[in-house]
């Protein structure tokens, strides 16, 4: 294999390494073994190094793609590419029912399932006008986890964000408590991710036996390892270092660039939609909004470790308030019917469900049927409906025209927005700091592009 | 019924009660089954049309908070200069929540009013998407923009509808950078395009993507899966009742 003979990139027409003229001046397409061209043009002139960091790098949160020109280590100007992971399901939820329509919006953004079925069933039931029917055991199951999916999906964004920039043991450390919260999802709703749990009209499924005592088993367990992630970075001066001042946006530009969640708290303005706008009944929960005032990467870490032992607050006051009682809406042609139980053969089915239909009301055979095989129909109309997701802003338009079908829905997600401050938070840093940067702004591409 | 020379005087014309909707522009038949013939015999049948997007402003009395709003609305625009018929098409109230339908050639300046009145101050722009209705013949698309203010806690949509055939819309990027995204998305999925916006480029699809994907007139695509010797279509030619 050593008699690969090197042909000089001027001299090849192959588009991806070489030369190439533009308007612009030279430019080099570093891929290997044109390398002299490259200092021979640096040395000659003027140096303006494209980088594109991304769609696969193990630093960008997933697929996104970052164009960076560099002068030197210096970041002059910095640009995102997104639609990597764009699987239309905005699109495709036109030709599903109302209900199934929950399946697709779990898969967008995939740390905060729990939210992204929120937003889009709170706008479902605004159309339908049955958002004060909706049972109270549901709405605390619904709050309680959509807080425990807070925790989860904070933990990963200071897992990775640690990750990235060396922190190891704090990877591994919010992975285990991940796991933890994960695990509790699994014995609620029967999927550690992607749970299509919310629907409208309530929850799919009644809290299992056990699940309470398990739920205040994690909270103690959280409540001794928080104080482990914070004991590692608060006063780490590594961590600080590669933090505090990083990734710096202030007020004006959060208003400007449209940003929210612990981006926008760190500017020190208390704005959480779960105070300032409250749904399904945060407003009689007891919890602070956790602010600071230094406006960078730092100041959004503490947040969040503190908006997490906000959520356990808010989770164990949900299950101190948890009264027996349904959990899906009492009107018989919204309720999803069935309240699954595993068999014996492992399969989910519901033989009290298959006796009450098959044996005993025929009305409920009707229901069953009628809303399995069509569905329900909502009044035409559009509604916004936005709740505080982890990452901000979670907004779910929803139009009808009167079908069994969404006629539209589209989903503000904030990683989508927010990525837009990219810019505004790492140009004139270092290209090390850009990481830190957009850690901080905590994109999941699952959602930004949907 | 047209020919009434027939009738007894006295009788009405017509059915009793209060004058119907009109007939939806699109859904026919109770089910709203298609491609397999009526075999419910109710496949005939109109379903009204009372979306609020389409017709006039919602009738008043709305709820206080909405009045308010308005009027706030209507002497901002008159401290800016602009009539509030000028740039104002019709204002629906639904759901609790207030759509405020702005003539297209007037949004930009609209925008800049709702941000900056003291009364209105509307600092964030949330989004910006789109939605298409193909039966509405010369108002097709429509760019639907979320506002909300801090100041006042408080949030109002604005709706902008363009035809099919001249797909411009003002940019409103000027008054709200975070606009940015959302009218390239917009564009990407709808063929709305924003004039003034810095860099209109497609932003989800591939640059050489052709069509806008989430046009109703757009197929979902698919193909059809065997499974077990049954073969399932595609999602979009599937029979369903919608």
């Amino acid at each position: 294999m050593n008699d690969v003979t090197f042909t000089p990139a001027e001299e090849t027409d192959d588009p991806y390494a070489g030369v190439r003229e533009t308007t612009e001046g030279p430019v080099y397409t570093v891929t290997g073994q044109d390398w002299e061209d490259v200092v021979g043009a640096a040395a000659a002139g003027e140096e303006r190094v494209v980088v594109n960091m991304g769609p696969q790098h193990p630093s960008t949160h997933g697929v996104l793609r970052l164009i960076l020109e560099l002068d030197g280590e210096i970041v002059t100007e910095a640009r995102c590419g997104v639609g990597y992971l764009h699987t239309g399901i905005e699109k495709n939820m036109e030709y599903r029912n109302w209900t199934q329509g929950v399946t697709f919006v779990t898969r967008m953004d995939y740390l905060a399932p729990f939210f992204n079925e929120a937003a889009y069933v709170l706008g479902v039931e605004r159309l339908l006008g049955i958002t004060d029917d909706i049972p109270d055991r549901a709405n605390v199951i619904r709050v309680m986890m959509m807080e425990l999916n807070r925790i989860s999906s904070h933990l990963v964004c200071i897992a990775t964000g640690g990750m990235e920039i060396g922190a190891l043991t704090v990877m591994t450390v919010g992975f285990r408590e991940r796991e933890k919260t994960l695990d509790i999802f699994e014995l609620i709703t029967g999927l550690r991710m992607n749970n299509a749990y919310i629907r409208p009209g309530g929850v799919a499924q009644d809290l299992p036996p056990g699940a309470v005592e398990s739920v205040r088993e994690y909270l103690r367990w959280m409540w001794d390892h928080i104080g482990e992630l914070e004991s590692f970075c608060n006063e780490n001066p590594i961590f600080k270092g590669r933090t505090v001042g990083i990734g710096y946006l202030d007020l004006a530009g959060c208003m400007a660039l449209g940003i929210t969640g612990p981006m926008l708290r760190a500017t020190g303005l208390p704005w959480d939609l779960r105070k300032s706008q409250p749904y399904s009944g945060y407003e009689t929960y007891d919890f602070d909004v956790p602010t600071a005032d230094t406006c960078d990467a730092y100041g959004r870490f503490r947040i969040r470790i503190d908006e997490m032992k906000e959520s356990l607050k808010i989770v164990e006051q949900c299950l101190d308030r948890l009264e027996p009682g349904p959990v899906m809406i009492e009107d018989k042609k919204i309720a999803w019917p069935a309240q699954l139980a595993i068999g014996a053969d492992g399969m989910g089915n519901s033989l009290d469900h298959i006796r009450h239909i098959m044996g005993e009301s025929m009305e409920a055979l009707i229901h069953h049927f009628k809303l399995v095989t069509e569905g329900f129909r909502v009044p035409p109309g559009q509604v916004y409906s936005a709740i505080e997701s982890p990452r901000g802003e979670l907004g779910a338009h929803v139009v009808s025209e009167g079908g069994t079908r969404p006629y539209r829905v589209h989903f503000r997600d904030p990683s989508f927005n927010n990525l837009q401050a990219v810019s505004a938070t790492s140009e004139g840093g270092m290209v090390a700091d850009v990481i830190v940067a957009v850690a901080s702004i905590d994109p999941v591409m699952g959602g930004c592009d949907r | 019924m047209t020919d009434e020379q027939g009738m007894e005087p006295g009788l009405p014309s017509g059915p009793e009660g209060p004058a119907l909707p009109p007939e939806h522009p699109s859904r026919r038949g109770m089910f709203g089954a298609e491609g397999s013939g009526d075999t419910s015999g109710y496949g005939g049948l109109v379903p009204r049309d009372t979306n609020p997007v389409r017709g006039a402003s919602t009738p008043r009395p709305w709820a206080e908070e909405f009045e308010r709003l308005d009027e706030e609305v209507g002497s901002a625009l008159r401290e800016a200069g602009i009539g509030y018929e000028d740039a104002v098409e019709k204002v629906v109230v639904d759901r609790g929540q207030m759509t405020i339908f702005i003539k297209r050639e007037k949004l930009a300046e609209t925008a800049k009013v709702f941000r900056d009145d003291p009364a209105l101050r509307f600092e964030m722009c949330t989004g910006v998407d789109g939605v298409h209705y193909p039966e509405e013949t010369g108002r097709e698309l429509h760019a639907c923009i979320q506002l909300l203010s801090i100041t006042h806690n408080r949030r109002v949509n604005l709706e902008v509808a363009c035809p099919d055939d001249d797909p411009h819309v003002p940019s409103i990027t000027e008054t709200y950078p975070s606009a940015n995204w959302h009218e390239r998305e917009a564009y990407d999925f709808f063929g709305i395009i924003f004039d003034g916006h810095q860099a209109l480029t497609r932003i989800q699809m591939p640059d050489d993507w052709p069509g806008h994907p989430q046009r109703k007139d757009y197929p979902l695509g698919g193909i059809p899966v065997e499974y077990k010797g049954a073969t399932i279509p595609p999602p979009d030619e599937r029979r369903a009742y919608q």
